[in-house]
């Protein structure tokens, strides 16, 4: 009925770093580009982001992980939201990672780690490519 | 001679000299405004002619631009009043700046090793980075703990990591720096406690504990307390230290966090020094002589890409600080009017993409540190936007410290830019963005309602999406970002990684340290703590008698929390 | 099916049915999806809340409005603490604005909510107002009633808080919470912005700053006023009758009740503190009470149905009516004339009308 399908991105910022400029910036540009995106503020614990997921029913999770404990937080993310039944959420995100770190994770199901630098419109082209996928399988 | 007839001669003399000058004055318009006529019209390159802060920039600076200002009243002399030329007489000619790497990874032990290490290679202070959980006021074997311990920083959940992380490293002899701040008081009480176990006199420790609360709720979020409490806590260790660790800074007012958010340069200035000042005026409230703890608060500037904007801000952080505490706040003690400073180059102009360049930006971030008159500084290490540090960045970074203090020339002589027409208007500039924005705060009520209305962190927040947008437009250039790119880049850059094993041994190590200790004293202790807390009393030697009976960080915390409850971000952006 | 379900033309998919069964069954991510479906009226959305709503309204629904930075949200999360600890299941419906720009959103507002973020007995949802302009965002009542058919005992809705009047949020709740703080300026402008109409209870927040007692005093006197109670014995001032002009007032605002019957208190509080938040959770009850008892919560739940099938109506009609090619080829060929000044607006409408009405 309607044309338009928000999508809905929930912007985390996990662990007890409080460096929250990039996540700031990224919550800024998906508004910018037409997301409806819900940020939850600092400290999250991975249980509080998955209940936030489930709850507000997103279609993507972006969490910012600056503090090098991004081996613990998204596996542990990606986890609980299977748990959930959310296993069709979109698990993604930015940081300080090191590349094999980023390919370690991908294989375990996380979705494109975006290093330092990385413009916000590559994020955002890549939230919406996979969305597009996601619609017509 | 009579001493009218000297008088008269010398109002003559004085006539005919401003009659010279005028007439340069008006030689030097003419010519150029002829300059302006030819400038306008030959082809310029694209800009953007301003600074990272969206400063716009003249052409051309002149005396014109500097015509009425007096020199003696806002320059001066370096080592004195309004210290816009240094806060020493003599600055680099007696002590160079104190090269001080931040460092601090894993456990205790290994981040000992690093400072050993540091310290044979010619470091000549210490400055600790300690783990999240650590400076959020957790303990290793918290549950909120899990997945960052010894990460980030070092771990340090008690005394008795405080003893391992100074091992064999003579605390009477060199100056730590401390980067903590929610739960700086305790932390610091670990240290006077392991300094004491060295059999050392708490009055000769000399270092700084960063202790900085209001840019944690403004920019860098690593807080504990709300903000009345937490401000009571710094304000009784000013009163304690200034009698305990004389030679100590129990505070340095960081401009770093809120640049590093995304502020300006401007913006960085003002909040840093009004924050500075609303410290100054609570020491007063409390009713402590302006000049007991004055000459022992301390700074922190970042020093971004700008080369000259970041010369003029410590230039006008200097003479703002003078000003303010001489005239505004009475202190008479001239250590009270100078600022001093300890500087690190900008974290966030560091990039991922063809990162052996960061080497390069460093450098010329180092140099605008000295030639802005910074008393210590860190250099950052090239791989800090791939990974932790590995020991061969930390090294180079260290060595472009020594290269331009000992091959560069610019510690030869002080303050050479000053006189600079370009130089001295941008100080100027400054110091009149920064009064402006005193006046903004002043509006919103001072600094804790800002923070409430979360107006600070809104300013800090539209400058960086600014700064954002300018670079993803390509209008700012970023080399090796934007422009100059290389195809397909391979990173070669070695990374280092904390070996989880790191948190299973320290919880390890915690639980056997609880099973070695006094439960009752434990308890006592920190129940006396709350009982100090919930009085007026100076909660300092409260703490100190915990930490010195092995109570863990977040036991601490806790038993402070009691009585004082736990901040909550207030606002959005 | 039942014979009534099937006259109303329903049909259920077997997706739909599905998450149905598992709404029923109390599954979390059932009514977050429920709530994408409705929220962005996605086919079958008014099967699925014609099911929901079956058992008709349970829940005790409050809602809060105010100017932005009043600190609704730090109340919500205040007093949604408060009946958690009491063993009541809680939803809360967060309303923020669209961006008219991009058609994007941030909402932020479970950030003060934090406390609560892992508690199992709350469900907390974050809107945007997708264009909306009084307060909620179009579907916030449709979600307020499948989180009623969920079973929450009790639904906190916030209000944008933009500014503007905020009217809509009487459509959505029982009780009304209008938050001011001393910064939002005197009673008059509360006056103006119609709060008096809307307000069930007036909270003054933050009211350790100065000005709160007076807008206190202030709201109540203009709350007096209202009610007319303070005028009787006032002569009429330079030939207008004040007492006429207030029960006018009152009349045409319309409320079902006469507002005399139920003294608005003015309350204050720090959310921050939680001072005067016990206060302000016993006024909702009490007001909560008195519309039970009085009759007047029947009054204001017949009101809201009947609004709400006005609604329906509208909106399918609308829907209909551009569905058909014949139609929107009128609208084209009328916009034609239109800028050929052969007719206007008015003129193409009445046209279109007569066409759809034969």
């Amino acid at each position: 009925m309607s044309d338009e399908r928000k999508i809905r991105i929930l912007v985390a910022k996990p662990g007890l770093d409080g460096h929250d400029r990039g996540a700031k910036v990224i919550a800024s540009a998906f508004r910018d580009a037409g997301f409806e995106v819900i940020y939850t503020g600092l400290h999250q614990t991975p249980e509080m982001i998955v209940a936030a997921a489930v709850q507000e029913d997103v279609d993507v999770v972006a969490m910012s992980v600056l503090s090098g404990a991004h081996m613990t937080l998204f596996p542990r993310v990606k986890k609980l939201l299977d748990e959930a039944g959310a296993d069709q959420v979109l698990l993604t995100g930015g940081g300080i990672i090191p590349e094999d770190d980023v390919a370690e994770l991908e294989r375990r199901g996380i979705g494109r780690l975006f290093g330092p630098g990385t413009p916000t419109t590559t994020a955002i082209e890549y939230v919406n490519g996979w969305f597009a996928a996601q619609q017509t399988s | 001679m009579s001493t009218i007839e000297r008088d008269v001669l010398g109002r003559a003399e004085l006539g005919r000299l401003v009659e010279r000058r005028e007439e340069e004055l008006a030689q030097l318009r003419a010519r150029l405004a002829e300059w302006e006529e030819s400038y306008d019209d030959t082809p310029r390159r694209d800009g953007p002619f301003t600074t990272i802060s969206g400063r716009e920039i003249a052409p051309l600076y002149t005396r014109v631009d500097r015509d009425g200002a007096d020199e003696d009243e806002a320059v001066g002399l370096p080592g004195s009043y309004p210290f816009t030329r240094g806060p020493y007489a003599t600055m680099y000619r007696t002590r160079l700046w104190t090269m001080r790497q931040f460092a601090g990874f894993a456990s205790a032990e290994e981040t000992n090793e690093r400072y050993h290490y540091l310290l044979d290679h010619g470091q000549t202070g210490l400055s600790v980075a300690f783990d999240f959980p650590t400076l959020m006021g957790f303990d290793s074997d918290h549950p909120r703990s899990l997945g960052e311990v010894g990460v980030c920083g070092v771990a340090i959940s008690s005394l008795a990591d405080m003893e391992r992380l100074f091992e064999g490293i003579p605390l009477d002899k060199v100056s730590v720096s401390m980067t903590i701040n929610g739960p700086a008081v305790i932390l610091f009480c670990f240290y006077v406690a392991a300094a004491e176990k060295q059999g050392i006199d708490p009055t000769v420790l000399r270092g700084t504990v960063q202790n900085d609360i209001l840019k944690e709720y403004q920019a860098q979020h690593a807080w504990v307390f709300p903000p009345e409490p937490a401000l009571r806590c710094i304000v009784d260790m000013f009163e304690w230290c200034s009698e305990h660790t004389p030679s100590y800074n129990p505070i340095s007012i960081s401009g770093y966090h809120i640049r590093e958010a995304g502020s300006t340069a401007g913006e960085e200035l003002a909040f840093t020094l009004r924050n500075a000042f609303e410290y100054v005026e609570r020491g007063i409230a409390r009713g402590l002589d302006v000049d007991s703890f004055a000459p022992r608060l301390s700074f922190f500037f970042d020093v971004h890409n700008d080369f000259f904007e970041e010369i003029a801000k410590l230039r006008a952080a200097r003479r703002i600080w003078a000003r303010g505490m001489k005239e505004r706040y009475g202190a008479t003690n001239p250590d009270s009017w100078r600022l001093r400073t300890h500087c690190q180059t900008a974290g966030v102009s560091l990039t991922a993409q063809q990162a052996e360049n960061n080497i390069v930006r460093v450098a010329y971030q180092a140099m605008a540190a000295a030639l802005g008159g910074t008393q210590s500084l860190h250099t950052n290490s090239m791989d800090e936007t791939l990974s932790l540090p590995t020991e061969k960045a930390v090294r180079i970074a260290l060595r472009t410290q020594q290269i331009l203090a000992f091959e560069s020339g610019v510690s030869n002589t002080i303050d050479p830019l000053a006189g600079s027409y370009f130089v001295e208007s941008l100080t100027d500039e400054l110091e009149r963005e920064a009064l402006a924005l005193f006046d903004e705060i002043d509006a919103l009520g001072g600094v804790v309602p800002g923070i409430e209305q979360g107006w600070f962190q809104q300013q800090i927040a539209g400058s960086a999406m600014r700064q954002q947008r300018e670079v993803e437009s390509g209008e700012r250039v970023v080399v090796g970002v934007n422009h100059f790119l290389e195809g397909s880049e391979k990173i070669e850059i070695d990374t280092l990684k904390i070996d989880p094993e790191v948190e299973r041994m320290q919880v390890a190590r915690m639980s056997a340290m609880r099973a070695e200790r006094d439960e009752a004293t434990v308890a006592s202790t920190l129940s006396a703590l709350t009982g100090a807390c919930r009085g007026e009393q100076n909660v300092v030697p409260y703490i100190l008698d915990c930490a010195r009976c092995y109570c863990t960080l977040f036991e601490i915390r806790a038993a402070m929390e009691e009585v004082f409850g736990s901040y909550k971000e207030p606002v959005f952006f | 099916m039942t014979a009534g379900r099937r006259a109303a033309g329903m049909v259920m998919t077997d997706a739909m049915a599905d998450l149905l069964e598992r709404f029923r069954d109390g599954q979390v991510p059932a009514l977050a999806r429920a709530i994408s479906i409705v929220e962005s009226e996605r086919a079958g959305f008014q099967d699925l809340l014609h099911e929901v709503m079956a058992r008709g309204p349970r829940a005790k629904r409050v809602g809060f409005t105010g100017p932005p930075g009043a600190g609704k949200s730090s109340l919500v999360a205040a007093a949604a603490a408060t009946y958690r600890a009491a063993g009541e299941h809680i939803g809360v419906v967060a309303v923020d604005p669209t961006s008219p720009y991009s058609g994007g959103a941030l909402l932020g507002d479970r950030i003060r909510m934090n406390d609560l973020a892992t508690d199992a007995g709350i469900f907390i949802r974050s809107m945007a107002t997708r264009g909306s302009l009084g307060g909620l965002a179009t579907t916030t009542k449709e979600v307020a009633d499948l989180m009623d058919g969920f079973g929450f005992d009790r639904l906190l809705v916030e209000t944008v808080g933009v500014g503007q009047t905020e009217l809509e949020i009487t459509a959505a709740a029982d009780t009304v919470v209008v938050v001011l703080v001393p910064e939002s300026g005197d009673a008059i402008q509360a006056m103006k912005a119609g709060l008096m109409e809307i307000a069930d209870v007036f909270v003054v927040n933050k009211a350790d700053r100065p000005g709160s007692a007076r807008l206190v005093k202030e709201l109540r006197q203009a709350l007096h006023l209202r009610a007319g109670s303070a005028l009787k014995d006032i002569p009429a001032h330079h030939g207008v009758d004040l007492a006429r002009i207030a029960k006018k007032e009152a009349r045409n605002a319309a409320p079902p009740v006469s507002p005399a019957d139920w003294a608005v208190p003015v309350l204050t509080t720090n959310a921050l503190t939680q001072d005067g938040v016990p206060e302000l959770l016993e006024a909702i009850d009490q007001h909560l009470t008195w519309l039970e008892h009085g009759g007047q919560l029947d009054v204001r739940r017949r009101d809201r149905a009947r609004v709400r099938v006005r609604d329906v109506v509208a909106r399918e009609l609308s829907r209909e009516a551009w569905k058909s090619e014949e139609v929107t080829a009128a609208l084209d060929l009328g916009v034609d004339r239109i800028s050929k000044g052969e007719e206007t607006p008015y003129s193409v409408a009445r046209g279109i009308l007569a066409s759809l009405l034969r």
